[in-house]
């Protein structure tokens, strides 16, 4: 038995996790959970993820899509401001090459209402679907990370989709990530 | 689009993105997040209102960030905002004006001065403001008498923060809507557009 002092200081050695440590985020490599949605108010966004607009919810590994990027924000964050016009950009960037069909790109927003969503996405002219999460229901089962979160998934069509990028913070590597992407899907 | 013209295209676009992300990197070098203090779980209220919808809202003057003073009167015939936020520095108070700070248009739209206040003193609240960005609304600071203003409403913490409240002022100063919310918790601004829709519109 261990004396309470030797237990005392052994129990000081153990590394502690701050609250907002990432550590706990999906990885490279990770299954990513399977998340239903509900169903995008527009049917142009219903159009662009490839889903039944009747349905009232959808299964994320549902979009038609090989590789999609996820983007955790919240309306209330500063950087995710900061960070909307260049998530954009990316958006037309993809839209105006030849993987507009392969590589969709979504929005959740962590603790935002519907309404926190709408004023995100017209103060940005955000044309790329963005999905509430109001009660963090989500962001828990996503790890709880900070935002601007991005996660980039390679999407099995068969219901199966695994992490191949995992970032907390802007996409700094811009060629980088678009080189990774293309390498998911098998192009030079 | 040719080939050459495709490749410089994208080349172009990609020169915007490392611009952006240089501008993003320089403006995030006075980190918000860096000076958060974590407070853990409140006790969700910890006072007692001392005014109600239908009242007139209590006048004060306040000092604000920007240097001038406040005096709640001097908005009669537009409608105000109060926004109580409990201190600086602290997690949820963190985010829940630079989302104010997107939605300028909402208070427009509904003729509303938003007013931002705290019981901080003014250096404090000029380096937190400063590092949200900068704020199309007035901060100001309640610190001397402490929380005098918040007390008035009722809304004084038995800590000395205030709770994260809302009040909305009709054009008369009449009150026409209270959330003492949750101070763990940050008010949907859907439900204030809501009351500010509530708002008399003459």
């Amino acid at each position: 038995m261990l004396k309470p002092t030797i237990l005392f200081i052994l129990l000081l050695m153990i590394p502690t996790v701050p609250a907002w440590s990432d550590v706990t985020a999906l990885a490279k490599g990770a299954a990513f959970p399977e998340l239903t949605l509900p169903q995008p108010k527009s049917e142009t966004a219903a159009a662009y993820l490839g889903i039944d607009h009747a349905a009232k919810t959808f299964p994320l590994a549902g979009i038609k899509a090989k590789v999609l990027i996820i983007e955790a924000f919240s309306m209330y964050c500063p950087y995710c401001q900061k960070e909307a016009p260049l998530v954009n950009k990316l958006y037309e960037l993809f839209q105006g090459l030849d993987l507009a069909e392969k590589v969709k790109i979504i929005g959740l927003g962590v603790g935002n209402s519907d309404y926190e969503i709408q004023v995100f996405r017209e103060k940005y002219a955000i044309a790329f679907p963005l999905f509430p999460d109001k009660s963090f229901a989500i962001h828990k089962l996503l790890g709880e990370v900070r935002t601007p979160y991005f996660w980039v998934l390679r999407l099995d069509g068969q219901g199966g989709s695994r992490v191949v990028y995992s970032k907390l913070g802007g996409i700094t590597d811009v060629a980088g990530f678009l080189k990774l992407i293309r390498q998911e899907l098998g192009l030079k | 689009m040719n080939g050459f013209g495709r490749i410089r295209s994208i080349a172009a676009v990609i020169c915007n993105l490392i611009i952006c992300l240089v501008v993003i990197s320089s403006a995030q070098g006075q980190d918000l997040r860096d000076g958060i203090y974590e407070v853990g779980k409140l006790k969700p209220m910890d006072s007692r209102l001392k005014v109600k919808v239908g009242d007139v809202a209590p006048d004060f003057t306040l000092p604000a960030v920007a240097g001038d003073k406040i005096y709640l009167s001097r908005f009669r015939g537009r409608n105000v905002v109060l926004s109580f936020v409990p201190a600086a520095w602290t997690p949820v108070c963190s985010d829940q004006w630079p989302g104010y700070n997107i939605a300028k248009d909402l208070f427009d739209k509904h003729q509303a001065v938003l007013l931002g206040i705290t019981v901080d003193n003014i250096p404090t609240l000029y380096a937190w403001t400063k590092a949200m960005g900068r704020l199309w609304f007035p901060v100001l600071s309640d610190f001397w008498p402490h929380g005098a203003v918040a007390d008035k409403y009722g809304v004084l913490r038995l800590d000395g923060m205030t709770e994260r409240a809302l009040f909305v002022i009709d054009k008369k100063g009449v009150i026409r809507y209270i959330d003492v919310h949750d101070i763990n918790v940050r008010p949907d601004l859907g439900v204030l557009a809501e009351e500010m829709d509530k708002l008399p519109h003459d």
